[in-house]
């Protein structure tokens, strides 16, 4: 393989591993906010706000890949 | 897709002196008015029985956020301390993650030495922005450190002669840095992304599909602003608590009276003012 194809399957190689961890993450959270809204409902609220914070930290992994395959991509 | 023009970096539009003037500062300049003007005019408009809807629902809207601020810092005076910094930057970053995405953005174009290109740019789709957003972030907080603790007891988070606490002190240096790096790259990316889906979508079929983007588009730059400003607030709140305040006991058997009383005391006020 030479130069040409690496750069045209690296973009889509770099978000595929770097969003696979992430997604766990998140789906792991969600599933733990929902069991624990389900015992506790009252907590809900107070839940909501922790949970977009963390997820946002665990997506933040995600889009520092997007930006790697971004760069990666157009520049 | 050779028609699609992508740059990661915001485009040179024309040069004052020596500074380059590139199409996300016309547009971060254009916000930064209009976020001025709706806080100022919103000031002026203040009354106690408001008829107008639009200073109604700012105030609102304010008061959502001071008592968000209040949950994190269980304390209103500190709440109120912090909430011009944590507004601001909320209502900054709000107002141009969803200016960019007003008909005309990447559309119009203009030509200048190094070629066409698009006259605005979401300020927050270049790095630049929001880097500056995030050394302010990170240098107002041990701002407001050394106003609260002073400087001494601030920095002898840093500085120990304590060889593990001094080891913990380079850990909490490097780690001012990598927030500022995180602030930076997630807002952009998140940004810088949304514009590229928009424009692929709208290559891929222009007539209905861009429409549900642009929605998830709007709740990302809600979503993006609402977590910048928190975390900063979380920031905050961590680098203003005292140096061994980790347990929420020790925290809260204080604060939690005196804030009771301080409601309270807004409260007749109030009800005397109306009366």
């Amino acid at each position: 393989m030479d130069a040409e194809v690496f750069k045209i399957i690296m973009p889509g190689v770099t978000i595929v591993l770097g969003s696979i961890f992430p997604a766990f993450a998140i789906g792991w959270m969600g599933s733990r906010a929902m069991e624990a809204i389900g015992r506790n409902p009252e907590a809900a609220g107070k839940l909501q706000t922790i949970l977009i914070l963390v997820v946002a930290f665990a997506e933040a992994i995600a889009i520092y890949s997007l930006v790697v395959a971004l760069i990666l991509k157009f520049v | 897709m050779s028609d699609i023009h992508i740059s990661l970096a915001a485009e040179n539009i024309f040069h004052l002196g020596p500074f380059p003037i590139n199409n996300s500062l016309i547009v971060g300049v254009i916000g930064s008015i209009l976020t001025f003007f709706l806080f100022y005019i919103t000031a002026r408009m203040v009354k106690l029985h408001p008829a107008n809807r639009f200073s109604q629902a700012i105030e609102a809207i304010s008061e959502a956020i001071l008592d968000l601020i209040e949950q994190v810092t269980q304390n209103r005076e500190k709440a109120i301390r912090f909430f011009p910094f944590i507004m601001t930057l909320f209502v900054f970053i709000l107002l141009n993650n969803w200016l960019g995405l007003l008909p005309g953005f990447g559309s119009i174009t203009i030509n200048t030495a190094e070629g066409t290109v698009p006259l605005f740019r979401g300020a927050n789709a270049d790095l630049n922005t929001t880097l500056a957003l995030a050394i302010i972030s990170v240098v107002m907080t041990h701002v407001y450190a050394v106003q609260q603790l002073g400087l001494f007891q601030h920095l002898s988070k840093y500085f120990s002669l304590n060889p593990i606490m001094l080891f913990v002190g380079l850990l909490e240096i490097v780690s001012e840095f990598s927030k500022m790096i995180s602030f930076s790259f997630r807002l952009f990316g998140n940004i810088f992304a949304g514009e590229v889906l928009l424009v692929v979508i709208s290559y891929l079929m222009p007539l209905a599909a861009p429409l549900p983007f642009f929605g998830l588009e709007l709740f990302v730059g809600l979503v993006q602003a609402l977590v910048f400003a928190m975390l900063t607030l979380v920031f905050l709140q961590i680098a203003t608590s005292e140096h061994g305040e980790h347990d929420p006991k020790k925290k809260e058997q204080p604060s939690k009276p005196d804030h009771l009383v301080k409601k309270t005391d807004i409260d007749i006020d109030k009800t005397v003012e109306v009366v």
